[in-house]
């Protein structure tokens, strides 16, 4: 009740010393000329300093351009609407050959996105299982979590990225001779072939549906937050949450006449054709960035742990927690003030590890963007100039976010 | 601390609006003493590195020839292996004299690129090899086949257009460099290799087991390959133009490794004007009078040169077909040197 007062009173009384403060000092009798205001001063120098180096930039710029037309090589961006005429192995995006070299840009682009992604989930989830079985009171499964990380660590990622291409490669036996699960799920040295869901037009309803129950299950929790707050009643949130993402859009499912059905894969002269395909490259690609990143995570997440002093579990303890609640709501809330910061670089160094992919022929951002589309076109200076603003772009973005959840993790202090 | 960096700032800048003058290679190139030419990574009959660290093979060997004309010494050469997306680069860069490195001329490259082709060392075509199990006996069975092909070459084109002008489907798994597409052939991860005819024979001498795999007959492209310099700096053209004029005009006038030295002696004017006795050829081209006799007694002409790198008698076994003299049923043909 008091609180907002304070606070009101000191601002106040800011306000007054700041105007009290200019008053006493009043105006000086006389302003020292331009030159000698330091102001005016290190605003002109740091002007200065801006011009010279936006000259530089312009100079290196227009260098390289004058250069380049002295030389005969065409520049310029009028390539990516040319047609690209070269097929590309995986397309998250509708892609044949006559589509353009702008479109190879994102068809790259998202290549390197999904393996991204994927990687960042897996590599944080192994990770944080390997660095808290690192701390685990059972000799055997803290020794196998030190000799996990120190083998994954110490192998330099290239050696990984082609080690389990070719252990993929040669363990894996040709279509013909497929490993199967009935007539839906494939492997073989072409990859995985799973069976492609087509959606019906009344999909829609269902995915109406799944986002009201999502919707739902977060009212529900605030709801149940506070009651318990005012109450002390607690309620089943979990359970309430699954049965409605999951019975809601089921039922809906269920209501509007199954609209989905499976195209399987179909073994053809060569190989399989239709379905779904997970090449082998992503596979090797993903698993030697998630293995390798994992055992750097699972050192951070074990540091983090270890940084919350022993007092905080003893204190939890001696309240009457659980240890898995010790763990959940104790530990790990101030664990992750220390894990964040260093797993935000892990996460950057992932992404842009997946440029490593070319070694094997995963047609990622630099494989394709920077390997075939410059070959054929020649605009080295653009192409590269793109590339390095997608990935500049990517580690933004993630080092955005995870300033914004560091923020909002990192001790409150009433 | 502020002004320094103020200092170094206009440092840059004064540096940055310099432009860069188009040197004049033949200068460089002899006051180094060394000619720097770009090759492969390695591929057999055209630039290998043989058992003793030695590149051989028919694009080294016309860097030899260059190198025999412009230093009078076939040895001074460095060669650079680079993989089919570096090469433009390395020599437009200038990191290169000389781009020998079975390249395709096409063109996109002699037009956009900075470049330009200095002539046709090889008529090759792209083909197709398959393993011999797959029962397969034309490339119009091949719809639904997964291709090994390396990035950043004409045949990544040549294939897209051939397969879609067939209406067949096609998976192509992209390497860097000609080793790794062999490599993912052996390893089955596609069903079919493709590049140009010449590479698929070369190729296939690094499987374990070459009887397993064959080459089928169509060639669904031109690709003549050829030496590549920078465009702009007419005089090392010239040179490079020449140099390789001069080892197919020999072959044509019967001058080889092994008779030059009568030749030198010779009343045919033709002859005469080749070994530098009248006409004084090699300073039309900025070199001394001897660079001919120079190529053939160091390297050999083209016809030597051929059949030592990727003839009958090498495991490439491929046959004289186009690349013979135009007299003799093939196309290759030099404009005379008078």
């Amino acid at each position: 009740m008091s609180q907002p007062g304070v606070g009101i009173l000191i601002n106040f009384n800011l306000g007054i010393n700041l105007s009290e403060d200019f008053a006493s000092r009043g105006v000086p009798a006389s302003k020292p000329p331009p030159w000698n205001d330091p102001f005016i001063r290190s605003m002109f120098f740091q002007v200065i300093a801006v011009l010279l180096l936006g000259y530089c930039f312009y100079s290196i710029f227009d260098n390289t351009l004058t250069n380049m037309e002295k030389r005969g090589i065409t520049t310029g961006f009028s390539f990516l609407s040319e047609e690209a005429g070269f097929g590309i192995l995986m397309s998250l995006i509708e892609y044949d050959e006559t589509y353009s070299y702008g479109r190879t840009f994102f068809v790259g682009l998202l290549n390197t996105a999904v393996v991204a992604a994927c990687g960042i989930i897996l590599a944080t989830s192994i990770g944080f299982i390997i660095g808290i079985a690192r701390l685990s009171n059972n000799w055997l499964i803290a020794k196998l979590a030190t000799i996990y990380i120190e083998i994954f660590r110490n192998i330099p990622l290239l050696l990984q990225i082609i080690f389990w291409q070719i252990a993929v490669l040669q363990t894996l036996p040709g279509p013909r001779q497929s490993l199967r699960i009935g007539d839906a799920f494939f492997l073989n040295n072409r990859g995985v072939f799973l069976p492609d869901p087509k959606f019906g037009k009344e999909f829609i309803f269902v995915i109406s549906a799944f986002l009201i129950s999502l919707i739902s299950a977060y009212i529900f929790k605030i709801w149940a937050k506070r009651t318990q707050e005012k109450t002390g009643r607690q309620y089943p949130v979990v359970y309430v949450s699954l049965g409605l993402i999951i019975g809601l859009p089921t039922i809906i499912f269920f209501l509007v006449g199954m609209p989905l059905t499976w195209e399987y894969a179909k073994l053809e002269r060569f190989s399989f054709s239709g379905g779904a395909n997970i090449i082998p490259e992503f596979i090797s690609l993903l698993w030697a960035l998630t293995m390798y990143t994992a055992a750097f995570i699972a050192e951070i997440v074990r540091s983090g742990i270890l940084a919350v002093d022993h007092g905080q579990t003893e204190a939890a303890r001696s309240l009457g927690l659980r240890n898995s609640l010790t763990l959940r709501l104790v530990v790990i809330p101030q664990a992750l003030r220390v894990i964040i910061p260093p797993l935000t670089s892990q996460y950057l160094n992932l992404t842009k590890n997946s440029s490593l992919a070319t070694a094997i022929g995963y047609p990622d951002l630099v494989s394709v963007f920077m390997g075939t589309t410059l070959n054929q076109t020649g605009q080295a200076v653009e192409i590269v100039a793109m590339t390095m603003a997608v990935y500049l772009t990517f580690s933004l973005v993630i080092s955005m976010f995870m300033n914004w959840y560091n923020k909002r993790v990192s001790l409150v202090e009433r | 601390m502020k002004y320094k960096s103020l200092g170094i700032l206009t440092a840059i800048a004064a540096v940055a609006t310099f432009s860069v003058a188009s040197a004049g290679t033949l200068e460089n190139v002899k006051k180094k003493d060394l000619l720097t030419c770009g090759v492969s990574t390695g591929l057999p009959g055209f630039s290998d590195p043989d058992k003793n660290k030695k590149w051989t093979g028919l694009d080294a060997d016309y860097c030899k020839a260059v190198a025999a004309a412009v230093l009078g010494d076939a040895n001074k050469v460095k060669f650079v292996p680079l993989t089919a997306k570096e090469r433009f680069t390395a020599l437009q860069s200038g990191e290169i004299d000389i781009l020998s490195r079975n390249t395709t001329w096409t063109q996109t490259r002699d037009t956009s690129l900075g470049l330009n082709f200095a002539g046709v060392t090889y008529y090759d075509g792209q083909g197709f090899m398959v393993s011999k199990k797959l029962g397969v006996k034309s490339a119009k069975e091949l719809s639904g086949a997964a291709v090994c092909i390396q990035a950043g070459t004409t045949t990544e084109l040549n294939l897209a257009d051939y397969f879609r002008f067939n209406n067949m489907k096609y998976k192509s798994v992209v390497y860097d460099t000609s080793d790794q597409t062999i490599k993912g052939f052996e390893a089955g991860r596609c069903d079919m290799l493709t590049s140009d005819q010449s590479q698929l024979y070369a190729l296939m001498t690094k499987l374990k087991d070459p009887a397993s795999a064959m080459v089928l007959p169509e060639i669904i492209s031109k690709e003549p390959l050829g030496p590549v310099v920078r465009q702009g700096d007419d005089v090392w053209f010239n040179i490079n133009k020449w140099t390789l004029n001069a080892l197919i005009n020999a072959e044509e006038m019967g001058i080889t490794s092994q008779n030059i030295n009568e030749k030198k002696s010779s009343k045919d004017p033709s002859v005469m004007r080749f070994v530098g006795k009248s006409k004084n050829l090699g300073k039309k081209i900025s070199l001394d009078n001897s660079w001919a006799v120079n190529i053939i007694a160091q390297v050999g002409n083209y016809g030597e040169i051929f059949e030592r790198n990727v003839g009958k008698n090498t495991p490439l076994k491929i046959a004289r077909g186009l690349n013979a003299l135009w007299n003799k049923g093939g196309i290759m043909y030099a404009p005379p040197m008078r």
